[in-house]
């Protein structure tokens, strides 16, 4: 059975716009796929149908054979502890500490809120922040406030945080968009051994070609809210992965020009 | 390029039509608007009955009302000091149950963490109107379901803090960003969890902040509750007024005057600190 399923997905947003066009692909157990495409493309809105932060118009989503277009917040909890996530900007609280930000982490798995509070929080429970907090090799830093970290130690304890829910699906949404290319290779690093180590499913959200093509098993690229590309990574097109990007580009200097000769014709 | 020089030989007369007017005259609404607020000048003027004779003679009284308060009578300090400690505690007591209950109120109050939308407008009409009454009004209904004395004074700080926090705490929560709950939600946590996990933390310091001024609020407001028998040194300063004891009076005015301001002193560098 597939992890995830995504089946005839569209989502047209009230003001007309269609994100996504009859959007199909399917993710094996312990697959990493890379989701690419530039700003616009919908691979934003894919995201957040997967995530359930957006309703689909239509189709559906599966994951773990479950459909989740049509559950419930409170439906979809137990499904959302089962799918962990990373994301661009880390969502962190910045004026908690790091430590409590690894534990907030466990909230899914525990009966009552107030349990992952740090000074309420079961030995076990501290023991295992703690052990995620080593694990993306930030042990020594578990009592600063989450703000005097540098981009990168953030999203170190962003993934110690996702590591704390145990997941057996990980979600990431361009997690080295806002961070510099060595900070963001580093974590592309750590996330990749973290998930091959356990063996989880892994969508991440890219939109640097290089960079998906070394991670990533197999490609799904979005163009207009399309699939335009679904291959395996030895299985790739060159020039139809170099026609993603250039054609976008024509196509912004197409409108570019088209707005410049409007600006001077109004004048 | 070529289209620029079209427009050069345009008559640029062509747009007048179009072109702004320097002057419009108001609408029929703006006159009448006008009209009533002359009228009510007019006539608040009148009514005050503003004569040169008695502004002149007020000065003179406010002259002699400084001759006999002056010096200020310290035969009563710790009277009065008492009376003041007890306007200090109706405050502190009252913003701080009136802030713990701020907190779920606002929480009710906001359109991302409200249960229900229908729950979000109740609340927000009944945090307002405890806003728009004002809290002199609150005291003396308070005075009479709970009698003269501190109680009510506590009760009033209690309702006028609410008006006062809930909504600054609401708004606060309603500008908190979405990502950091969001990464809750999507660990599975329950609303409450997102809320305690999420919300109150962000919206801290904030809180704090506007509990400090409502704090300062609260002791400038329970210096006024005496005057209609909700406790402290209202009561007194009532009394020493209409006893025409200017020199009491006085004494309990400088004491007000160094207790707000530092109360006023206090919580501003503890915010300084939590900002």
């Amino acid at each position: 059975m597939n992890t995830i399923e995504i089946q005839n997905l569209s989502k047209v947003y009230p003001d007309g716009t269609k994100a996504l066009n009859n959007v199909s692909f399917n993710v094996k157990p312990g697959e990493a796929v890379v989701l690419l495409g530039h700003n616009g493309s919908g691979k934003s809105t894919l995201f957040r149908c997967i995530t359930s932060f957006e309703k689909p118009t239509e189709g559906q989503i599966k994951i773990d054979g479950v459909n989740i277009t049509k559950l419930s917040k409170g439906k979809l909890r137990p499904i959302r502890k089962k799918v962990g996530m990373v994301f661009q900007h880390f969502n962190l609280i910045n004026n908690l500490s790091v430590f409590q930000n690894v534990l907030s982490g466990a909230m899914g798995k525990v009966r009552f809120a107030f349990q992952t509070f740090a000074p309420l929080a079961s030995k076990e429970l501290r023991r295992e922040a703690m052990e995620c907090l080593e694990r993306v090799g930030l042990s020594d830093l578990a009592k600063r406030r989450a703000d005097q970290l540098s981009g990168g130690q953030q999203q170190r304890v962003a993934i110690a945080r996702m590591l704390m829910q145990n997941p057996q699906v990980v979600l990431a949404d361009e997690p080295i968009a806002s961070l510099d290319p060595k900070a963001g290779r580093e974590v592309m690093d750590l996330l990749w051994e973290i998930v091959r180590e356990r063996g989880l499913t892994v969508v991440c959200i890219l939109h640097q070609m290089d960079i998906a093509k070394e991670y990533g098993d197999r490609i799904v690229a979005l163009k207009s809210g399309k699939v335009v590309i679904d291959d395996h990574i030895h299985d790739l097109n060159d020039e139809l992965m170099a026609s993603l990007y250039e054609k976008e580009m024509v196509e912004e200097e197409d409108k570019e020009n088209i707005m410049a000769a409007v600006k001077v014709g109004g004048m | 390029m070529g289209q620029r020089s079209l427009h050069k030989n345009n008559d640029p007369s062509k747009w007048d039509k179009d072109m702004p007017s320097r002057w419009t005259p108001p609408s029929f609404v703006t006159w009448l608007l006008s009209v009533v607020f002359i009228a009510f000048m007019i006539s608040g003027l009148n009514n005050a009955n503003v004569t040169l004779e008695r502004l002149s003679g007020g000065a003179f009284n406010m002259g002699k009302f400084l001759g006999s308060a002056l010096p200020p009578d310290t035969s009563r300090t710790s009277a009065i000091l008492s009376s003041i400690v007890q306007t200090f505690e109706i405050a502190l007591v009252g913003t701080v149950f009136g802030v713990l209950l701020s907190l779920p109120v606002a929480i009710l109050a906001s359109s991302n963490t409200t249960p229900h939308p229908i729950i979000r407008h109740g609340t927000r009409s009944i945090v307002s109107m405890m806003r728009t009454i004002p809290d002199l009004i609150w005291a003396l209904i308070f005075v009479i379901s709970v009698g003269l004395g501190p109680l009510a004074g506590i009760l009033t700080i209690i309702v006028d803090t609410i008006g006062f926090c809930a909504r600054f705490f609401s708004e606060r929560i309603e500008e908190i960003e979405k990502g950091p709950s969001q990464a809750l939600e999507s660990t599975g946590a329950s609303r409450l969890g997102i809320i305690s996990g999420s919300v109150i933390p962000i919206g801290f310091p904030s809180f704090v902040g506007t509990s400090l001024f409502a704090i300062e609020k609260a002791i400038r407001s329970a210096v006024i509750l005496g005057l209609v028998g909700a406790g402290g040194i209202g009561v007194e300063l009532n009394t020493a007024m209409s006893l025409r004891r200017f020199d009491e009076a006085l004494m309990i005015i400088i004491l007000i005057f160094i207790v707000v301001l530092i109360v006023e002193q206090i919580s501003t560098a503890i915010r300084k600190k939590v900002i």
